[in-house]
């Protein structure tokens, strides 16, 4: 009945125990002295073996000979270099592998991912039957088969399936002809360059010109023609300064030529097929996700069916399957480290695999690996982040 | 003159009813769906075929040695001769009724589960927690209760995978649901961050950093001549990557939770860990079962990557069972029974959870 001395009789504030925010201070004292003692405990192990063993901290190790060879890389090695050599020839391999894969996986998988919404029944069933078989079975096994029981079966370079005498493929990998440019070479690519150049900005003119005044100016058939008819007369102007170096079967293999070892077929075969998989169900969901009125609406605003689908479909579904796609681009470039199955000269395979072994230095290597992933993770999330944003439906 | 009597319904005319209807609708309706239809029957002709003569038609079923395959086709003597080494790895085959006492208690204990009218679901489920692991331990380890040892360096085979899998899936679970409310505990910005922290960490690098970093980093870190077993230390490993990964899960859950529902929570005088765990995990989890689904498929998956750490799971021991000298070049037979054995559990997880999101799609939205 008296309110006044029921709220009196009440704690203005609960007890100390009782205080949420008291506790969280607490709770979050005790985890973070759990955490440091835990850390001290661990790093004064690391330090007593690391002793016990005569194994010296840091990173000097970098700087000695490693003395192994690798059979792929992108910049100068040979067996004089140092350990900080092949850290870089992995990651350019790590780098160029991912890179590769990410492109045959994006187009793969949009077609696979189109040809699972088509009408047609048989192609629709096919895109199914492909993405449920390759989705259940653990890239590990693809990779494995591809190289052992695909690549690795293929015949001998004195049988080799060859295309006309410029391109063999064989147990040993794959050899094409190598481009070598002349002199005046340079020119071409000036023409290219200024071509793309040019074109860049034919395309934004038309847009801006189209979005002031509505007319049209077929800037797709224009910027194909600047950026493919430049180079292409500058280079036939400069008389084809362009060789091939053709691969020849020398002995028991091929030289000259550009080869690619079976080791990379394998594996960005294998992480293509794979990825592909789950990117045809990322872009199938964000076709889905569109819902038919926009197409209705499409229609009724008299849109052809591919203008339908370029102006008023994909733009939209794109939104919904872009940050599912980064997740796939991700896993892709982690995946690319399955190569230390198959020996692929890797990060992974070189550094942590047999940098590790010969050196002993496993802290140091494993955290400079990891750190390397988390870069990547890194960069290619905050780029997919910025495309995400300019994507993103911009509204009032 | 006109009549009122109705005419019977004329039958719809051929080309759009009946089986030729239906090829027409689905098959041929414009030149290029025609044309796409031919060259996929033509890409079957070339695929099936050839695969149905191999696998089964020339295939060698029965035999003893690899002189008994004619290689016409498969050889599926090769995975017969093998069948005990790729279940149970080098398990003593004395002791091999263990492994399959553990599967089928295992599975005597999950089944009720599945059944709708079961209503002792929460006391079977918490037994099960409660002893399950400790029995299976002991039965499958032995050493006690007058079983002999068995070293689990040989342990092998399915068996393997599915300890990893099963372990991997139980572990991490909880500690992913852990992680996810730590991570939402905004005013416990220390805590969140630590959270945080280890989530990401976990999801950035590869799991084959991770099991090199089990197996070759982590003696650097333990007490002088402490040493664990080596399949200890990669369940380790895959308990601590996947939990990352479930946190991610289940904190997507969490936010799908409305607000009101915590509010509600504190309106009731319930606490913190109440209302967690009688309110919003139980919304929370039901949200995102498809989602941890996912997570155990993806985790079924990884486990086949312990055959770089040298541990022989199934694909382990297929591989080592394809370098024999006296079996050469039966890879292929290898590679492609692993394959339908991964396939089959994947599949069935994918479609399971496929199952339960249509069941579990209760109102609530639209």
């Amino acid at each position: 009945m008296d309110r006044e001395s029921d709220s009196a009789s009440l704690p203005a504030r609960p007890a100390p125990w009782n205080d949420p925010r008291i506790r969280a201070i607490v709770f979050q004292v005790l985890v973070t002295a759990g955490v440091i003692a835990v850390g001290i405990y661990l790093v004064r192990n690391l330090l007593h073996n690391l002793e016990v063993r005569g194994i010296s901290t840091g990173f000097g190790f970098l700087e000695n000979r490693a003395g192994f060879a690798i059979n792929q890389s992108l910049v100068a090695y040979d067996e004089s270099s140092s350990y900080g050599r092949t850290f870089v020839v992995g990651l350019l391999n790590t780098v160029l592998v991912s890179a590769l894969g990410i492109v045959l996986a994006t187009a793969l998988g949009f077609v696979v991912g189109i040809a699972r919404l088509s009408r047609n029944w048989l192609v629709s069933l096919l895109a199914a039957a492909y993405i449920e078989t390759f989705r259940n079975i653990p890239l590990l096994l693809q990779i494995l088969f591809w190289y052992f029981a695909v690549f690795l079966n293929l015949p001998p370079p004195s049988e080799a399936l060859a295309i006309g005498d410029s391109v063999f493929l064989t147990l040993r990998g794959l050899y094409l002809p190598r481009p070598v440019p002349e002199a005046g070479f340079a020119w071409t690519a000036l023409a290219l360059a200024g071509g793309i150049a040019a074109a860049t900005f034919l395309a934004r003119w038309a847009r801006k010109r189209q979005e002031r005044t509505g007319q049209r100016f077929p800037a797709f058939l224009a910027c194909a023609g600047i950026v493919v008819a430049l180079p292409l007369a500058v280079f036939s102007a400069t008389g084809s300064p362009l060789a091939w170096v053709l691969p020849e079967l020398e002995g028991f293999n091929f030289t000259g030529g550009l080869s690619v070892i079976p080791e990379l077929g394998a594996l960005l075969v294998a992480l293509s097929i794979y990825t592909a998989a789950f990117i045809a169900e990322t872009v199938r969901a964000g076709i889905l996700s569109v819902s038919h009125g926009q197409t209705e609406a499409a229609s009724a605003l008299g849109l052809k069916r591919s203008w339908t689908l370029r102006l008023v479909i994909i733009p939209q579904a794109m939104r919904v399957t872009i940050p599912p796609l980064t997740s796939q681009y991700l896993n892709l470039t982690k995946n690319s480290s399955l190569a230390t199955a198959i020996g692929y000269p890797d990060l992974v395979s070189l550094f942590a695999g047999t940098t590790l072994n010969q050196t002993g230095q496993a802290v140091e290597v494993m955290a400079m690996t990891m750190a390397v992933y988390l870069t990547l993770s890194l960069l290619i999330s905050l780029f997919m982040n910025w495309y995400n944003a300019r994507m993103a439906l911009v509204e009032r | 003159m006109a009549s009122a009597a109705r005419h019977p319904d004329l039958p719809p005319p051929a080309s759009t009813a009946g089986a030729l209807g239906w090829l027409r609708q689905n098959l041929f309706d414009s030149p290029l769906n025609g044309a796409m239809t031919l060259l996929a029957i033509y890409f079957l002709y070339l695929v099936v075929p050839p695969f149905v003569d191999w696998a089964f038609v020339k295939a060698d079923w029965r035999g003893e040695r690899s002189e008994d395959c004619s290689r016409a086709g498969a050889c599926w003597v090769f995975i017969s001769v093998r069948l005990n080494q790729f279940l149970y790895g080098f398990y003593p085959v004395a002791e091999q009724w263990r492994v399959n006492l553990a599967a089928a208690l295992g599975v005597a204990f999950v089944v009720p589960l599945f059944i709708k009218r079961f209503s002792l679901k929460q006391w079977l489920g918490a037994a099960m927690l409660a002893f399950y692991p400790v029995i299976a331990y002991y039965l499958l380890a032995g050493g006690s209760f007058g079983l002999a040892p068995v070293e689990t360096s040989k342990w092998g085979g399915l068996f393997l995978t599915l300890v990893i899998a099963v372990v991997g899936m139980v572990a991490a679970l909880p500690l992913g649901i852990l992680l996810a409310l730590g991570r939402r505990a905004t005013n416990m910005p220390v805590l969140k961050a630590l959270c945080v922290a280890f989530i990401e960490l976990w999801r950035g690098v590869p799991l084959i950093t991770v099991l090199f970093m089990s197996s070759v980093m982590l003696p650097f870190f333990l007490p002088e001549g402490m040493n664990f077993d080596k399949l200890l230390r990669a369940l380790i490993g895959v308990a601590l990557f996947e939990s990352a990964y479930m946190a991610e899960v289940v904190r997507g859950g969490l936010q799908g939770i409305p607000k009101g529902q915590y509010e509600a929570a504190d309106a009731l005088g319930l606490g913190y860990w109440k209302s967690t765990v009688l309110v919003v995990l139980p919304q929370a989890l039901k949200l995102v079962i498809p989602g941890i689904v996912n997570t155990f498929i993806a985790l079924f998956k990884d486990t086949s990557l312990v055959l770089i750490i040298g541990l022989f799971d199934l694909l382990g021991s297929i591989q080592a069972a394809n370098s024999d000298t006296n079996w050469l070049g039966f890879s292929i037979e290898g590679y492609v029974f692993a394959g339908c054995i991964y396939w089959v559990f994947c599949f069935g997880m994918s479609r399971y959870s496929q199952w339960l999101e249509r069941k579990l799609h209760t109102g609530h939205r639209h």
